[in-house]
């Protein structure tokens, strides 16, 4: 049982302008087994939460804490945060040339237990999940996201938190970009690991698509850097419905 | 007939990295390289001053010494070869055949190395040999003390093996390497420069590599104050592939310039030109200027030129110039790419978003960078002994790299 606790997060980006603050007070608790929707418009913060939380040196938090079962993330580095059991599917993965597949997962997977994965359940548990995923396990050898589709990252990242096996799952963005068959693909891999039981998914989206597929316990709408109304599954048919004018100030 | 300069454009660069670009900065030679001089005589080659274009990264004041017109010190080098049954060793004087048939002195460090060195250590590869196991030839220099130096390898036709030129210790070191490689044969040749800390050396390279032939030329930089090592590739006839390889690893103090020229005169031939550095340290300091000329009788060429490096912390500097110069439109293939970019802090926080600890992420980056022309020099102690010396170089990386990420925390 894992409990993430975010509590009155402020942070804020150095831009050229100056230091501007993008989250302005959130709350929020994510226990495993629930799976929480961060809905809103583009700009409102809603990959800042993901970064800050995962520890970008890009944010600085200014105040409040985030827990990860009482333990504080923000005073850790951001491997100790992943090790605490915290993982961040990322919208745009990042290209690692010349590391391979293959050993960048052995070596995350080795990191994240203290130990080296059993060499012949661990080869075997890698080509189910590429297999489940649709990966072609050609890519176990290729540069990690080395010359990858948009639709091959975003299977890489899920790859790695069906194989991490994560506390707690930020899904950052993972369906934009994706055609409907392979957001199933997705959907799916993210479900297994749901199924476990044992962990918490904050899944940030701008659409209400992927909701289709993946379904949560709670919907929050994410706006100006703070959580403006939560509530249930309905909550994403309304914005489907209406958008989100209602929560952005009218132009004057 | 239509002259035509193809280019292909880098990948995509990542966070921090640069392509170069044509214009300011990026300077075209005003002649042909082709017309650059060469002598055997000492001479033509006054001192430079560094305003020459050839020198103008250089630090010619660390080299009064090793541009002294002078014979070598009394033990100043020694050399350990190491060949198999099908290899013949002796030594050739100046002007005694093959020696001076490949190799023409094009400044004035290959000139003494040639006039000043009265016996060359000759190395011949006989026709048809397999050798099984490189030939080594380890290059032990005193500190100290100067030295010229000049290798002939001579590989016949069809023959097929490798050569190891190893220098270590240290010393103020002229040195010219002459490579012959027979019609058909397949010939790699590796020099390693892993000399102490306040070595110098300078060094020309020349190669004409065989109709239908393959050739191979490593090299590896790692230790020394100055090293400089030009390469000049020649074909014999149509049909030949030069493959020119280099990894370096600079740190504070040091500067490493490897310059390489491929003339391309017979039909059909290829060359592919990798050169790979890592840099730290203030005043770390790497050259590489990769030129190529297609001459309008060599039709069907297809040549590529790649330089990347990769710079680890603040205060060194990479200069990468790319020169392509193609007189004839009836040619497969030729472009370059040339980039120099900071360690990707994006790449660090996407490994250590996986749990992999700082230290880790980095060795894992920097192994990736150098790990495709690794796998292309193909003979696997060298491969061992290069991934080693990386690591070995990466743990003052690590040391220098937790120190700055202290300082931001």
């Amino acid at each position: 049982m894992a409990t993430l606790k975010i509590r009155d997060l402020h942070v804020s980006v150095e831009t050229e302008q100056g230091t501007k603050e993008i989250l302005r007070g959130v709350d929020l608790t994510v226990r495993s087994g629930e799976t929480h929707a961060i809905m809103g418009p583009n700009g409102s913060g809603k990959s800042t939460l993901a970064y800050s939380i995962a520890g970008h040196p890009k944010y600085t938090v200014t105040n409040g804490t985030v827990t990860l079962d009482d333990e504080d993330l923000l005073a850790m580095s951001v491997d100790e945060r992943a090790r605490a059991g915290l993982f961040l599917a990322m919208q745009y993965p990042v290209e690692v040339p010349g590391v391979t597949v293959a050993n960048f997962l052995r070596t995350a997977k080795t990191a994240i237990d203290g130990e080296a994965p059993k060499l012949r359940t661990w080869v075997k548990d890698v080509k189910t999940a590429m297999t489940q995923l649709r990966m072609d396990p050609a890519f176990a050898e290729r540069g990690v996201n080395e010359g990858f589709s948009g639709g091959e990252k975003k299977r890489h990242e899920i790859l790695q938190m069906e194989l991490l096996a994560p506390r707690v799952a930020i899904l950052d963005e993972t369906d934009s970009g994706l055609d409907v068959d392979a957001l199933k693909v997705v959907s799916e891999g993210v479900n297994r690991v749901k199924a476990s039981g044992e962990v918490g998914v904050l899944l940030i989206t701008h659409y209400t698509r992927i909701l289709r597929y993946i379904t949560p316990d709670f919907v929050h709408v994410f706006v100006d850097g703070r959580i403006a109304e939560q509530g249930g599954r309905e909550l994403a048919d309304r914005l489907e419905n209406e958008g989100y004018d209602r929560f952005v100030p009218a132009p004057a | 007939m239509t002259n035509t300069t193809q280019e292909q454009a880098a990948p995509t660069a990542q966070n921090g990295l640069f392509e170069h670009a044509h214009g300011a900065g990026s300077p075209v030679p005003l002649q042909s390289r082709a017309e650059r001089r060469t002598s055997f005589d000492v001479a033509d080659f006054a001192l430079p001053t560094g305003r020459e274009e050839e020198w103008r990264f250089t630090p010619i004041d660390l080299l009064r010494g090793v541009l002294e017109d002078r014979v070598s010190d009394p033990g100043a080098l020694s050399y350990d070869v190491s060949a198999p049954d099908a290899v013949v060793v002796g030594s050739l004087t100046p002007g005694q055949s093959p020696r001076g048939s490949v190799l023409a002195p094009a400044d004035r460090a290959a000139v003494l190395a040639h006039a000043r060195t009265p016996e060359a250590l000759h190395v011949r590869i006989a026709p048809d040999a397999q050798l099984s196991e490189p030939v080594r030839v380890v290059l032990q220099g005193a500190a100290g003390l100067r030295s010229n130096t000049h290798v002939v390898i001579d590989a016949g036709a069809h023959s097929s093996g490798t050569v190891v030129l190893d220098h270590v210790g240290s010393g103020q070191h002229a040195g010219n390497v002459e490579i012959r490689t027979g019609d058909g044969s397949q010939i790699t040749v590796v020099s390693l420069q892993r000399w102490a800390d306040d070595a110098i050396h300078l060094a020309q390279h020349d190669a004409q590599v065989g109709r239908d032939a393959r050739f191979k030329h490593v090299v590896v930089s790692l230790g020394g104050k100055v090293v400089r090592v030009n390469v000049n590739v020649r074909y014999a006839g149509p049909g030949g592939e030069a493959t020119l390889l280099g990894v370096y690893f600079a740190d504070a103090g040091q500067h490493l310039e490897h310059r390489s020229f491929v003339d391309h005169e017979p039909a059909r031939c290829t060359s592919l030109v990798t050169y790979k550095g890592a840099l730290q340290g203030e005043t770390a300091h790497t050259v590489w200027v990769g030129d190529v000329l297609i001459q309008a009788s060599a039709e069907g060429t297809s040549t590529y030129e790649l330089n990347r490096n990769l710079v680890l912390t603040e205060g060194a500097r990479a200069d990468s110039v790319p020169n392509l110069e193609i007189k004839t439109g009836q040619i497969e293939g030729a472009g370059h790419a040339s980039a120099t970019g900071r360690f990707d802090d994006e790449q660090l926080f996407y490994l250590q978003a996986r749990g992999i600890p700082q230290v880790e992420a980095r060795r894992l980056v920097v192994r990736g960078f150098f790990a495709d022309v690794i796998a292309q020099i193909a003979v696997p102690d060298i491969q061992e002994l290069l991934m080693a010396a990386i690591e070995e170089e990466l743990t003052g990386a690590m040391l220098v790299g937790s120190a700055a990420a202290g300082e931001q925390a």
